[in-house]
């Protein structure tokens, strides 16, 4: 850690009123965070001073807002140009525009921009809320996937999955945003909106992807080898079989999950979260999950009234219902230890919840393929709707969903290899610590040791790079936004510069800054209270 | 208990296999036998090569026939590559990777523009690790006032994203040189460094061997990069690596937004600005130069780890009982050679 505020005191011998913790020891440990979190805060306020000075600085000496004046013809051209100095104040030096901008940040004043007279914080206002809609869903995916992808690798260390996760993600570390999103557009659009034209995929192309499939399974489910032939030809045969199915019948141009998919998918859901959680042994538990799959499927149909009118605070409103449902059945199944059903159960219903509204969008994806301004080409290379489409819910949900799909797609593969790396490190390193042997030892099963000891542990050192990560986020994806024609603060940043708009870059940076400065404070205190090994030392 | 025997037996066998060996020697050792690392050492000296006598550098004129602005009549309809499979097997052509709309080579910009990246990434290697490496030396040997001091520019330097002051940066700077382009950036990219050393400084200033040297009298210059930069020089080397593999993206990243590399000088990144629009039509225009920058990146990142694995004490793999083998036929060599 650059900031030395966090020390670890492990062998520190323990002051005498902290050994029994009556609550007048507490109060007086907080204390030292408080001076700590006042200190923290000041010095960080300073660091922020300092880099909105840099970066001013730097901006008014490199860019000329007369730039254009300087070569122009026009009759007029002196006075053009005193008008401009005088609205920009050019004729003082940087540094006292600098403090004319801090005060006027101070009073609340982020200035406009003289290019468009649009106050910078509506163009902020308007920036934040689409890069937020385009970053977070894509943040969210890296972080899953690449937490999954690194836990996996870790446990099967030094296999072919392994090496092959390490080679993939070297790779996506080397991969240039702006390459990639340009590939994209080439092959997830314009290809895929091809393919959809005539959608039979060749029999090579999936006897290729089955045979992939299958090898990649056997590599993460591992052990023996009859296990390793099983479900490699049990992944094979089922992908083989899936693709031939959509390939062969319509579904690509209307797909659909129906009560079938539905109930298989849910099932999958079901075991998977007891197997997690609970453990397939524990019956009461996967009979909960199970049942909440198969309310699921039973309510397909009586929503479909419920959600001709739908909107987002439905769907929340369901989604909240669907957890209710699912500890309501986890409870009535009851048995010793009744919240570890309960918690399955909600998990299963949220996930079939989610796959009822996943085959609600497919109905409307013929409609929505029909639609003049689609016209058999959804998926989409820019913006983040399409102009003049009138649609239901359904129909603008799918439309966004297009929009977004790529550009996620590409910030995902940018960022996802970052986190399987430190995943991976962490979950070897505490695989390899001493609790762990002893929870081994003490004869629990691996899911436990896994699940429960390894895993939480191994999730600290990426606590404390996800606010950082998070605070990033709303500086937009500069190059992803631009490619893809996305307006948020990326687009705002790259227009401003060109532009020469000093306020717009500032107000730009202060966003990004401040929320910087405060997730690095927010990652301190977050290390601190996850590892309670670590104590501020004010 | 267990742990500890396992452990000193393991550290038995493995010790066995490199004794006799300077520190130096081993990581060189380990660093040799990683696959990777020295498939990539092999990929980017070819490419090196490649890039600096096809069209020359500077005055010294290349091979290649065409330079990266002649424009020469389209050879194949719509410029495609004439590399390929002909009448008589395989055959170059005049134009290996095809040519633009108006018939310039891009074989010969793609080189240029692999000249201009590769300068990038290694001024940058350089000035960012010099910066780094001296301020966070300074920060953490002396402490105190001057490690808050430094500290804190570090994280005002920090707070400010790296593309955003790039982006600034580019702009000042970018149009003159690829030279100028590159110190700025490394005016902006050696934070990382600076906070490494530091923590390495921190540990390693406590260690006896500084103070013997202290006792002997050596000045706190001395005893800064005589004795303890030797021993951090795993951490900065790695980190260099990995440095340079994120500046040829940050280099061709910015020169694609258009604040970098500017017209009429040539970077992969404007190559692939230049032709986004038309992959469609003449897809080779913009694969080249997207493989050479993701070759370059792919090879310094493989070269990275190697050094990371050959730097790190931790790091272990018992040897192969030939290893073992070899190991005792040569100490017996040696000591019957002593004996005679």
């Amino acid at each position: 850690m650059a900031t030395t505020v966090l020390t670890e005191i492990e062998d520190a011998p323990a002051a005498p009123d902290e050994t029994v913790p009556t609550r007048r020891s507490r109060a007086a440990r907080s204390a030292p965070m408080l001076t700590f979190l006042a200190r923290r805060i000041l010095s960080s306020l300073f660091v922020l001073l300092g880099a909105t000075f840099i970066v001013f600085m730097l901006f008014s000496y490199s860019v000329d807002p007369l730039e254009d004046l300087r070569f122009s013809t026009a009759p007029n051209v002196q006075q053009l140009i005193a008008e401009r100095v005088a609205a920009l104040n050019l004729d003082v030096p940087p540094v006292v525009r600098y403090f004319q901008w801090l005060g006027n940040v101070v009073t609340g004043d982020l200035g406009t921009s003289w290019r468009t007279g649009q106050s910078v914080s509506s163009i902020l206002g308007a920036a934040i809320p689409n890069t937020v809609t385009l970053v977070s869903g894509a943040l969210v995916l890296a972080i899953g996937l690449g937490v999954l992808v690194g836990i996996v690798a870790a446990l099967r260390q030094y296999t072919r999955f392994d090496y092959a996760v390490t080679f993939l993600s070297f790779v996506l570390f080397s991969l240039p945003s702006f390459w990639v999103a340009v590939l994209l557009k080439l092959w997830g659009a314009i290809g895929f909106n091809d393919f959809l034209r005539d959608p039979t995929i060749a029999w090579y192309w999936i006897v290729g992807l089955s045979v992939l499939s299958g090898g990649l399974w056997s590599a993460i489910i591992g052990g023996v080898r009859r296990t390793r032939w099983v479900s490699f030809a049990a992944a094979t045969v089922a992908t083989g079989a899936i693709l031939a199915f959509v390939s062969e019948t319509d579904w690509i141009v209307q797909p659909s999950l129906g009560y079938v998919g539905i109930a298989v998918l849910g099932a999958g859901v079901a075991f998977a979260v007891v197997a997690l959680t609970a453990g397939l042994s524990n019956r009461r538990a996967l009979y909960a999950s199970l049942t909440a799959a198969a309310v699921g499927v039973a309510l397909k149909l009586p929503l479909q009234f419920l959600f001709v009118n739908a909107s987002w605070v439905m769907m929340l409103g369901l989604a909240v219902a669907a957890v209710a449902c699912g500890c309501l059945i986890g409870w009535l199944f009851g048995g010793d230890d009744r919240r570890v059903s309960m918690r399955a159960a909600a998990v299963t219903a949220l996930g079939t919840g989610l796959f009822l509204f996943v085959d609600r969008v497919m109905q409307v994806w013929y409609a929505y393929n029909r639609a003049s301004q689609i016209n058999f080409r959804p998926i989409s290379t820019i913006g983040s709707q399409t102009p003049g489409l009138r649609g239901d819910f359904w129909i603008t949900t799918l439309d966004q969903f297009t929009h977004i799909l790529l550009p996620t797609i590409t910030l995902v593969l940018i960022s996802f290899a970052g986190y399987t790396r430190y995943t991976r490190a962490s979950m070897l390193e505490v695989m390899n610590q001493d609790y762990i042997r002893t929870a081994r030892s003490k004869g629990l099963s691996e899911r436990v040791v896994t699940v429960r000891h390894a895993f939480r542990n191994a999730l600290i050192p990426l606590a404390t790079i996800v606010p950082l990560d998070v605070a990033a986020m709303f500086g937009g994806a500069i190059i992803t936004e631009r490619i893809f024609a996305w307006s948020g603060m990326g687009s705002v940043f790259i227009t401003a510069l060109q532009n020469m708009d000093a306020d717009v870059i500032m107000g730009h940076f202060l966003v990004v800054g401040s929320l910087l400065v405060v997730a690095s404070i927010l990652v301190d205190f977050i290390y601190a209270a996850l590892d309670p090994r670590i104590r501020v030392n004010a | 208990m267990s742990t500890v025997q396992t452990d000193s037996v393991e550290n038995a066998i493995e010790l066995k296999e490199v004794e006799g060996l300077s520190q130096g020697r081993i990581v060189l050792r380990r660093f040799l036998r990683h696959r990777g690392a020295m498939a990539s050492i092999i990929v980017l000296a070819a490419i090196v090569l490649l890039v600096t006598t096809s069209i020359g550098w500077g005055p010294v004129p290349g091979w290649w026939q065409h330079g990266f602005r002649d424009l020469s009549p389209v050879a194949n309809a719509g410029g495609a590559p004439t590399m390929g499979f002909g009448d008589g097997g395989f055959s170059f052509g005049a134009h290996p990777f095809g040519q633009d709309n108006i018939g310039r080579d891009v074989f010969a910009m793609v080189m240029r523009g692999t000249q201009q990246s590769l300068t990038v990434m290694v001024v940058i290697g350089f000035f960012a690790t010099l910066i780094g490496v001296v301020l966070g030396a300074l920060s953490g040997y002396f402490r105190g006032r001057s490690d808050n001091i430094i500290m804190r520019f570090t994280d005002m330097v920090i707070t400010i994203p790296v593309i955003m002051i790039g982006a600034i940066l580019g702009i000042l700077v970018g149009g003159a040189s690829a030279w100028s382009l590159a110190i700025a950036l490394s005016l902006v990219t050696w934070t990382t460094m600076a906070r490494l050393v530091r923590a390495q400084f921190l540990a390693l200033r406590e260690l006896e061997f500084v103070d013997a040297a202290r006792v002997a009298g050596a000045s706190s210059f001395r005893i800064m990069f005589k004795h303890i930069l030797p021993n951090a020089i795993g951490v900065i080397i790695v980190n260099a690596t990995l440095l340079m593999a994120s500046a040829i993206l940050l280099e061709t990243a910015l020169s694609f937004l258009g604040f970098g590399i500017r017209q009429p000088e040539v970077s992969l990144g404007t190559l692939i600005n230049e032709y986004q629009a038309a992959f469609s039509t003449r897809p080779w225009l913009f694969w080249w130069p997207g493989v050479f920058i993701v070759t370059i990146a792919l090879c310094v990142n493989f070269i990275g780890d190697g050094l990371r694995d050959a730097f790190d004490p931790r790091q272990r793999r018992i040897p192969t009982a030939r290893a073992l083998a070899k190991a005792d036929a040569k100490k017996a060599a040696k000591a019957l050679k002593a004996n005679a």
